[in-house]
């Protein structure tokens, strides 16, 4: 057996994540579906009946492909870390590194699963979204790229989440104190041009304003960095993470004794 | 034989700073069983834990069937099947699964017939669609032994495989072993069974506190080490040992009724000839006789107690 990739294992790991997505779909699909149209109700009828437009784009559009990366970013490092770890929690995780597999394997199972949820995930909210507010995707194929190179970036991020943290308190942590508010922060509900300039600046510091804007732009054409910067910094990013995973499993770190 | 693992120089020292493993030196030869005894806390599962790529090691290199385990992972892994020692498995799915998710973790491509072959020999075929949550502990000790044959590995390492599974299941499992071991698979176990091994392996290693003290063909460990006593139950007790038998190993026994020889069983001449026709002269008779011989138990606590006091 001298393959280059073991394909076997890649699938075998994405088809055991997915099947543990299929098993609590009640949780992973409804409840964001939920919060989402909670989000659209009090921020969307609330403040968009003060603020009627924001850059041309009516207030209840303007806001959808923010929460949609509200939901994106936090579900992909939710999910990707809870894969990830839970093996580590039982002592399962014996047998990935006992296999005949290499991090790059491991990732792409973990990761594609936590992605492929995410990415329909999104889709969901998306379609549940027309239902308040029908909208037109000026750049459909821009707005799925960016869906999907932001589900895959953040699952490999809450990957290495998963892997670093020691306990299911940590494992919380990161998107509630760093993902959630930096969203928020980043132009969900509002363009970053509406800021100060001092805090414009401090804005352009947070990753998330990147793949807001750019997702935004798919949609409306009107954005606060070009897009082509946004998905510059999104594969930064990306590159970023898939660097650290390589070496964590070089050194074993949080892995091996 | 060419060994199909070759151990050199290895140790572990944990971050904790404790020194699990001294210089480890070992060769398993392809094909036999070789089981791995020491008392709890010696090392045993570290050593399997690092040829197996869940511990690092902190110096030494290992080889399986000429591949390194780190440089050339890929190969030296999908030669190899591990049971560990502790009850780790998924609790949702079910037993098919868990062992078909296996058998793909390693590269193989799927083959019902083969799965099905081994659920069957480990009598978990009417358990195939249970969830695992829903098995006794014994149920689950056998699902680990299926996930790491799910492969058809060269070599299988067993740690503790028959903690906590009944008696019928453990001659069941050794009947497995058995039938592997003549398909050509390389066995590693560690018990704590000591007649496990006796009846199972081909090679006895001895680890303690970190070094490993002996490797021995278990018949010739059983010849080197093993002392035969014959004990002759008395017609008419003895005050002492006559003093015409005392060119003999002889001791007295249960208030004089028993006359215990003790005898190496490797020696050229036993002795027990010229006991019998020394006693037949001096008119001892005896209602009875018996022999015994020491177990690998005795051995092996006598080994492992010389050692700790060497080191004390
Ligand atoms: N992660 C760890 N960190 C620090 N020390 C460890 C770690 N794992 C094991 N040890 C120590 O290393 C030594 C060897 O442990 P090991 O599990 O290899 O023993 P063993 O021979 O398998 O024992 P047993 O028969 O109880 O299974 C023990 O003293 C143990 O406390
Ligand atoms: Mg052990």
């Amino acid at each position: 057996m001298n393959q280059a990739i073991n394909t076997h294992a890649i699938i075998a790991i994405y088809k055991f994540e997915m099947a543990r997505t299929l098993r609590t779909v009640w949780q992973s699909i409804v409840s964001p579906v939920i919060s989402t149209s909670l989000y659209f109700v009090v921020f969307g009828a609330a403040i968009g009946s003060r603020i009627t437009e924001i850059e041309g784009i009516p207030y209840g559009a303007f806001i959808v492909p923010g929460l949609i990366m509200l939901m994106l970013l936090t579900q992909s490092t939710m999910n990707a870390s809870f894969g990830i770890y839970f093996p580590r929690f039982t002592g399962t995780i014996y047998e990935l590194l006992s296999a005949p597999v290499s991090s790059f394997e491991i990732a792409c199972g973990f990761v594609g699963a936590a992605a492929t949820k995410s990415i329909i995930l999104g889709l969901i909210i998306l379609a549940t979204s027309w239902l308040f507010v029908p909208m037109q995707i000026a750049h459909p194929f821009w707005m799925l790229g960016f869906l999907v190179l932001t589900a895959i970036t953040f699952s490999l991020f809450g990957f290495i989440i998963g892997i670093w943290a020691d306990g299911f308190e940590q494992l919380q942590i990161i998107p509630l104190l760093i993902i959630t508010p930096l969203t928020f922060l980043g132009g969900t509900f509002y363009s970053t041009h509406v800021l100060p300039p001092f805090w414009q600046t401090v804005t352009l510091f947070n990753p998330v304003v990147y793949l807001i804007s750019g997702f935004r732009w798919a949609f409306f054409e009107v954005s606060d960095v070009s897009p082509w910067v946004s998905l510059a910094m999104t594969l930064l990013f990306m590159v970023m993470c898939v660097v650290t995973i390589w070496w964590i499993f070089k050194s074993g770190y949080r892995l091996k004794k | 034989m060419p060994s199909i693992i070759s151990i050199n120089g290895l140790s572990k020292t944990y971050a904790s700073g404790f020194q699990a493993l001294k210089t480890i030196n070992l060769d398993i030869k392809r094909g036999e069983i070789f089981a791995l005894l020491g008392p709890n806390g010696a090392g045993k599962t570290t050593l399997i834990g690092i040829i197996c790529g869940i511990v690092n090691a902190s110096t030494g290199t290992v080889q399986v069937d000429g591949h390194d385990i780190i440089d050339d992972y890929r190969a030296a892994r999908s030669l190899i099947g591990l049971v560990p020692q502790e009850l780790t498995t998924d609790a949702f799915e079910t037993v098919w699964d868990t062992v078909s998710f296996s058998r793909g973790l390693f590269g193989k491509p799927k083959n019902p017939a083969y799965i099905e072959k081994i659920l069957k020999e480990l009598s978990l075929w009417d358990k195939k669609d249970n969830k695992i949550l829903t098995l006794s502990g014994g149920m689950k000790r056998r699902v680990l032994i299926a996930k790491a044959l799910s492969h058809e590995p060269q070599v299988l390492f067993l740690d503790e495989p028959t903690a906590g599974v009944d008696v019928e299941l453990r001659k069941d499992m050794w009947q497995v072993v058995r039938n592997l071991r003549d398909a050509g698979v390389t066995i590693i176990l560690t018990t704590h069974y000591i007649e496990e091994a006796e009846d199972m392996a081909d090679r006895i290693g001895v680890i303690s506190k970190g070094e490993i003290i002996l490797v021995e063909n278990k018949v010739e460990l059983m010849r080197k080490l093993g002392k035969k006593q014959l004990t002759l139950h008395l017609q008419k007790p003895l005050d002492a040992v006559p003093a015409e038998l005392a060119a003999h190993k002889l001791e007295l026994a249960d208030n004089g009724n028993e006359l215990v020889f003790t005898y190496d069983t490797s020696a050229e001449r036993t002795g027990v000839t010229a006991l019998l026709s020394d006693l037949a002269r001096l008119e001892i008779r005896f209602r009875d006789l018996q022999t015994t011989q020491s177990s690998l138990e005795d051995i092996f606590i006598g080994l492992v107690h010389n050692s700790a006091g060497a080191a004390a």
